[in-house]
């Protein structure tokens, strides 16, 4: 058996000259087969949940047409469904969250990969781990009880009091809306980022940390200048993987958003998600348009999503060509 | 000794399968029942050890579709089926479906205006206007007209509603829309509706919450919820001219009130309820039954239900803050029963 095993992983020609019973024998073709039926399912999976929120929403698509994504009116009662103001709360929340959470993560990370003990880093990755394995409601509760009457008494009215002048932050306070979400869900993404983000910057090789300090760099200047543009791929890596967290919360979001159909260019206003409405509505919706409509909501999230990834991926690939390999992390 | 040990294990196996021929039916519906739909089913069930009742408490609009598409054997709503519901079940089944209201409930203002601690009187007129944005402050003469003597400040008031579909948004916009010509045109009645203003919140407790934390805020919740957490909360001007305060008898007098011009299919809104004690945003919440069923057990176990639940299951809704029926109304839909098939 270990003889054989290293021919296996080609499964070109090398492999085809054995004969098929004798390899089916031996169990590597039934692991082959096991393995692939496994991989195959994930495809199978995001084509039939395409097909099903494609097949699930013809009535909204044939009525409204590309008007779904134009409109602004979310009214179940006289029938009027548009999904903008949805994807703008579920666009903007999601990037102030990355404005907060990605400066704040990759610090961290560079911080407990590079500067701290092992023995810190080691023990704070824990707790890290821990935050990331949080369920959202909690976030949510969290939102709700410390971080909105926070931003109601405090946060708020500071912020309206020295940048009013800017349109992000006037009208009304109420402590929650978009501002609040994002906060929200910055602290639930923060851990994803410095936990992945720290395990690419420990694989960096060691040998580019010695070479960059043998020509004289100062500790900083290798961790900013050669460590951290060589993991580059990976921490971009974190953050999507973050992005795509943020998109699709639900629950910590709903609490804390304000649950309003609003396009408003205050960060202090209530909005409202694509995630949350579907969450709150889809087991009352009142008509079969309504439910429908429900349904094409989740296609456009699922692609946004998809939009978003495909971006990343361009993104890693383009950034990790000189040699990094981290592309993959 | 053996033997006797072979005899009892033999029984044993033998009562197992007797017992797990237990009869199950299904139920999904409303969540506002939910407390007393579990207590009847299991003080039900310690009656009948043979039946089990599972239910769902899914959402009103959950229960309907389910019961229209047949996962279930029974559903259970806060709002009656529509015209448009019901012609979707007969010609999907063939039979029709009938409505058996269960118990009451009520859904009450309540606010948090800081310094008044007084119970404030609420006229249709400001509720709608409140609701429809159109009253915006606190000391608004269509709120503080009726509240003489209770300093109202001249702050912005903060609606809160619900924001996910639920049976109480439906009492709640089924009353507005029978007091404001304006609210009926605009904004309509359902579970869950295009809101002109305010925050929405997920969940009674949510809404409460938001309520409690947020100054100058007001906003409906369930009665029973306002009184377990002893929340304040508003007297509403009826239709006879009084300011009512929910509390179970006042929503058994809407009921009545509303009991002798019953139709035959017990689709009736009560909101509004003619009667000078009524408390007018009040409502019935019913189980939906089929009125024919191929397998004659279910049907049995379920009219026997519904025979208990009238009678003595009546006797645990107000330890769990639900007004009772109406004898009238018990007695026309023990008659109604005979039609289910």
């Amino acid at each position: 058996m270990a003889t054989t095993t290293t021919t296996v992983p080609s499964a070109g020609p090398v492999a085809g000259s054995r004969s098929f019973l004798s390899r089916l024998r031996e169990g590597d073709e039934i692991a082959r087969m096991v393995t692939f039926l496994f991989a195959a399912s994930v495809v199978l999976l995001t084509v039939l949940l395409v097909y099903e929120l494609w097949i699930g929403s013809s009535l909204p698509r044939h009525k409204f047409g590309f008007n779904f994504f134009r409109t602004s009116v979310w009214d179940p009662m006289f029938d009027q469904f548009g999904a903008l103001p949805f994807i703008y709360g579920t666009l903007v929340t999601a990037v102030v969250s990355l404005l907060i959470a990605v400066p704040l993560g990759i610090g961290a990370a560079i911080f407990l990969a590079e500067l701290a003990p092992a023995r810190v880093s080691d023990t704070l990755e824990f707790f890290i781990d821990l935050l990331a394995a949080v369920p959202s409601v909690i976030y949510g509760l969290l939102g709700v009880f410390i971080v909105v009457p926070l931003m109601r008494q405090y946060v708020q009215p500071s912020l309206k009091h020295s940048l009013g002048f800017l349109p992000l932050f006037q009208g009304p306070v109420y402590g929650i809306g978009f501002l609040t979400a994002g906060i929200v869900l910055a602290i639930m993404i923060i851990p994803y980022i410095i936990s992945v983000s720290r395990e690419v910057l420990l694989s960096v090789p060691r040998d580019q940390r010695e070479a960059a300090l043998g020509l004289g760099s100062t500790r900083w200047e290798s961790t900013w200048k050669v460590v951290v543009p060589f993991a580059r791929g990976g921490i971009f890596g974190s953050v999507f993987l973050a992005l795509a967290r943020a998109l699709g919360e639900t629950m910590a979001v709903t609490m804390v958003i304000g649950n309003t159909p609003l396009i408003s260019a205050s960060l202090f206003s209530p909005g409202y998600s694509i995630a949350a409405v579907i969450a709150n509505e889809l087991a009352e919706a009142s008509s079969n348009l309504h439910y429908q409509s429900l349904i094409e909501l989740g296609l456009v999230l699922f692609l946004l999503t998809f939009i978003l990834n495909g971006l990343a991926r361009i993104l890693i690939v383009a950034t990790s060509q000189k040699g990094s390999g981290m592309g993959n992390a | 000794m053996k033997r006797i040990i072979g005899t009892c294990l033999v029984v044993l196996v033998l009562a197992g399968v007797l017992w797990a021929d237990t009869l199950s039916i299904t139920g999904a519906g409303a969540t506002f029942p939910y407390p007393m739909y579990s207590k009847w089913f299991d003080e039900y069930h310690k009656k009948n050890s043979n039946l089990e009742i599972n239910y769902q408490s899914i959402g009103s609009g959950g229960g309907i579709k389910q019961i229209t598409e047949g996962t279930v054997d029974f559903g259970a709503s806060d709002a009656i089926m529509n015209d448009e519901q019901l012609k979707a079940y007969q010609d999907k089944h063939g039979f029709g479906i009938l409505h058996f209201p269960t118990v009451l409930g009520a859904a009450v203002p309540a606010y948090n205006i800081p310094g008044v601690t007084a119970e404030l009187n609420f006229t249709q007129e400001a509720l709608a206007g409140i609701f429809l944005g159109k009253i915006t402050k606190w000391n608004d003469p269509a709120i503080a007209g009726p509240n003489k003597g209770v300093a109202l400040p001249g702050e912005d008031i903060v609606v809160v509603h619900r924001s996910e579909g639920s049976g109480t948004t439906y009492i709640w916009t089924d009353y507005l829309s029978k007091v404001s010509e304006e609210w009926k045109t605009k904004v309509n009645k359902g579970a869950s509706v295009n809101w002109p203003v305010g925050l929405g919140a997920k969940g009674n407790e949510s809404v409460a919450g938001t309520i409690k934390n947020t100054p100058n805020s007001v906003g409906y919740i369930e009665l029973i919820y306002a009184i377990q957490n002893k929340m304040p909360y508003g007297r509403v001007k009826n239709s006879s001219g009084a300011f009512v305060k929910a509390d179970l008898a006042s929503v058994t007098a809407a009921a009545a009130g509303a009991a002798k011009n019953m139709p035959d299919d017990f689709r009736i809104s009560i909101t509004d309820a003619p009667g000078k004690t009524a408390y007018p945003i009040s409502s019935f919440t019913w189980l939906l039954v089929p009125a024919k069923f191929s397998d004659a057990a279910k049907r049995d176990a379920i009219k026997g239900f519904v025979k208990w639940m009238l009678a003595d299951g009546q006797n645990y809704t107000e330890a769990l803050s639900y007004a009772k029926l109406p004898k009238e109304v018990v007695a026309k839909e023990l008659k109604a029963l005979n039609n289910v098939q």
